[in-house]
């Protein structure tokens, strides 16, 4: 029989998410996996402005703050100058997206060896839930009150379509937290990222549509089904390249 | 590196990084500066240290921000407006407490400007470029031998005080060519690095950061910052007094436009005018107790900048209203002429008839 | 037989956890935590098959499954 317990990687306190919010499973996660992967004492994460910039306070490892959308740049000044450690940030998608498309794009480019989480739920959590550049079209948000308009302001863009020509990529992937088994393969995803990684393989990211219940409006069951039936038709699941 | 080489004071900066131990440096194109990034290009793979040309100059301080966690000497470079680009990261790293050096050759602003020389960026470099309460030290030199000595002494203050310094010069010193011997300093490692991301091994885990939600601690925190530039401000003042014994005429300027006016004081001595140069070095902190010493002997002042007049500030700051503080200004960039200076210490010297 | 330990004071009545229940045996409590959550409770532990989908799923850290057998 198996039993369950958490790593020793996480701190066993209350978290300040949201009831149902998708970063306390994928923080959860991460923990598991540094603890597996036995690397608590070569890893270094990078934080990013956003829901979980306080990731520091759950994790029980190093961690560094990043300036918003900049995670990618500090990681590769820790990267360069540690290569043996493990390197990673865990980044929101208007950090990654938005202010931060610049720096994901140049450190996939460069091929830093570090492995990026990028965490989707498709809002700005933090600053109350406005349009981020995942918002879907027709997606009511703060400052999409009418929904989404794609002929005024864009689709919502796709990142993995964007860095799957780069020849230093390595690896993308998008996974989700909407069940058990959808976690796990999520899970699967993340530790081959830090797998590569550690095989000095090269850059890799993975991306994972998470529920935001707080900002969509939605019982936490009910942004699950939401990310079934509707985000994953813009954001299809499954690896994209594996090189 | 125990002889003197012929190098600009660009690649100087450059030089003396790498014996200091810098082996990352990050940076982006921008004149005129752009021999720094050209001479770390090829130097770097020499000394298996790290080159990288950023996307721009917001990624390349936080590529220096990351380094910098790591406990390892690093540098980033740039001019004018990229250094403007820098300053959120500057003030992420004043917070952090993190030892970086940043090298800001100036050309005239605001907005595009002119690639000429200037130093107009006085107050972004002394009173904070970036959001928030706080400081970070800003040197000056006027040499290439000075460019170099002071890269490596910015070093040295960085990881004394864990804070970012700024080598402010202007394009003329980075572009300019004087001999110049590399110092090869002995200190590197003796700096206190337990703080720094490298793994928590046999350690707690460490955390950089500077978001400081509990208001105890964040208030613990600002104080922390202020009692160290309380320190800094007793300990670091930094400036050259020359042919200042008993002056009346006291000129203030730094950089460049301070070679310009030593030869007029030279000339203005040998006839016999009590008239001397107070050089800053250290811009933060303003050298304010040297420059109270000359009060007494001291009638009128002359601030010569190559700027609208920011470093002026700080002097009536220090020496008050009680004598004036005249101003030359030279905008621009426009080369700034010796005799422009005599002519301003001529009018002076008339306000006052024989007997000055 | 496993022991289904919910922390109370760390679950925030997101009801992630009770679909994926094989057993059916979590339910959403009415007592109110400190926070002034409800919290689930397991109804009946010795149907626990120790599966742990619930831990997998709770994104507050709340569950752990404890087989002494």
């Amino acid at each position: 029989m198996t039993t369950y317990t958490l790593p020793d990687e996480i701190r066993k306190i209350r978290s300040h998410y949201c009831p149902g919010c998708g970063h306390g499973i994928l923080h959860r996660l991460v923990a598991e996996l540094v603890n597996e992967l036995d690397i608590t004492e070569k890893v270094i994460a990078i934080a990013p402005v956003g829901c979980a910039v306080i990731a520091y306070d759950y994790w029980k490892f190093d961690v560094s703050e990043a300036a918003h959308g900049r995670a990618p740049a500090v990681a590769t000044g820790i990267k360069r100058s540690l290569p043996d450690k493990v390197v990673f940030t865990y980044q929101g998608d208007g950090d990654l997206l938005a202010i931060g498309l610049s720096e994901i794009v140049h450190a996939a480019n460069r091929g830093e060896k570090i492995s990026v989480f990028f965490v989707n739920n498709n809002v700005y959590g933090m600053t109350g839930g406005q349009m981020a550049p995942t918002t879907l079209s027709g997606q009511k948000t703060l400052t999409t009150p009418y929904g989404r308009n794609e002929t005024e302001i864009g689709p919502p863009i796709d990142i993995l379509k964007i860095l799957q020509d780069f020849k230093n990529v390595v690896y993308l992937a998008r996974g989700t937290v909407t069940s058990p088994k959808e976690i796990n393969k999520t899970k699967e995803y993340m530790r081959k990222s830090l797998q590569i990684q550690m095989d000095n393989k090269g850059f890799s990211l993975i991306e994972i549509l998470s529920p935001c219940p707080t900002y969509w409006g939605m019982t936490a069951i009910n942004a699950l089904k939401h990310i079934n039936e509707t985000v994953v038709k813009n954001y299809p699941l499954g690896i994209i390249k594996d090189e | 590196m125990n002889d003197k080489i012929l190098l600009c004071g660009n690649e100087a900066i450059a030089e003396a990084a790498v014996q200091a131990g810098c082996l990352f440096y990050y940076g982006y194109p921008i004149t005129p500066q752009n021999e720094i990034s050209a001479y770390m290009s090829k130097r770097m793979p020499e000394v298996n240290g790290v080159f990288i040309q950023s996307e721009s100059e917001i990624a390349a301080i936080n590529m220096t921000f990351g380094t910098s966690t790591t406990g390892k000497r690093t540098m980033t470079s740039s001019s004018s407006p990229g250094i403007s680009l820098k300053m959120e990261g500057v003030s992420y790293m004043a917070s952090c407490e993190l030892p970086v050096v940043v090298i800001n050759v100036m050309r005239v602003g605001p907005g595009l400007g002119n690639i000429t020389p200037s130093q107009s960026d006085y107050f972004q470099a002394t009173k904070g470029g970036g959001h928030g309460d706080y400081h970070v030290i800003v040197l000056a030199p006027a040499s290439v031998q000075e460019c170099a000595d002071l890269t490596q002494t910015a070093f040295e203050l960085a990881d004394k005080y864990r804070i970012p310094v700024f080598l402010l010069l202007d394009g003329i010193q980075g572009q300019m060519r004087e001999p110049v011997l590399i110092g090869k300093p002995n200190n590197i490692n003796s700096y206190d690095k337990t703080w720094c991301l490298t793994g928590a091994e046999n350690r707690e885990p460490n955390v950089v950061k500077s978001l400081y939600l509990n208001d105890n601690e964040s208030e613990a925190h600002q104080e922390k910052l202020q009692n160290k530039y309380k320190l800094i401000t007793s300990n670091e003042q930094r400036a050259e007094l020359y042919k200042t014994e008993s002056a009346q005429i006291l000129i203030i300027a730094y950089g460049t436009p301070s070679r310009i006016c030593k030869p007029v004081v030279d000339k203005y001595r040998k006839k016999g005018i009590k008239i001397g140069l107070f050089r800053p070095v250290s811009l933060w902190p303003f050298p304010k107790d040297e420059l109270k010493k000359l009060d007494l002997s001291v009638e009128e002042y002359l601030v010569v900048e190559w700027s609208a007049g920011q470093m002026i500030e700080d002097v009536k700051l220090t020496v008050g209203s009680r004598k004036p503080v005249n101003f030359l200004g030279v905008l621009g960039g426009r080369p700034m002429t010796v005799k422009e200076v005599e002519d301003k210490v001529e009018t002076i010297i008339a306000k006052h008839g024989v007997h000055i | 037989m496993p022991e289904v330990k919910i922390d109370k004071n760390k679950c925030k009545a997101c009801g992630l956890c009770i679909p994926v229940c094989p057993k059916k045996i979590l339910k959403m409590g009415t007592e109110r935590n400190d926070y002034g959550n409800c919290y689930v409770l397991c109804t009946d532990e010795t149907s626990c098959i120790a599966c742990c989908l619930c831990a997998t799923m709770c994104p507050d850290w709340a569950i752990t499954i404890q087989d002494d057998k």
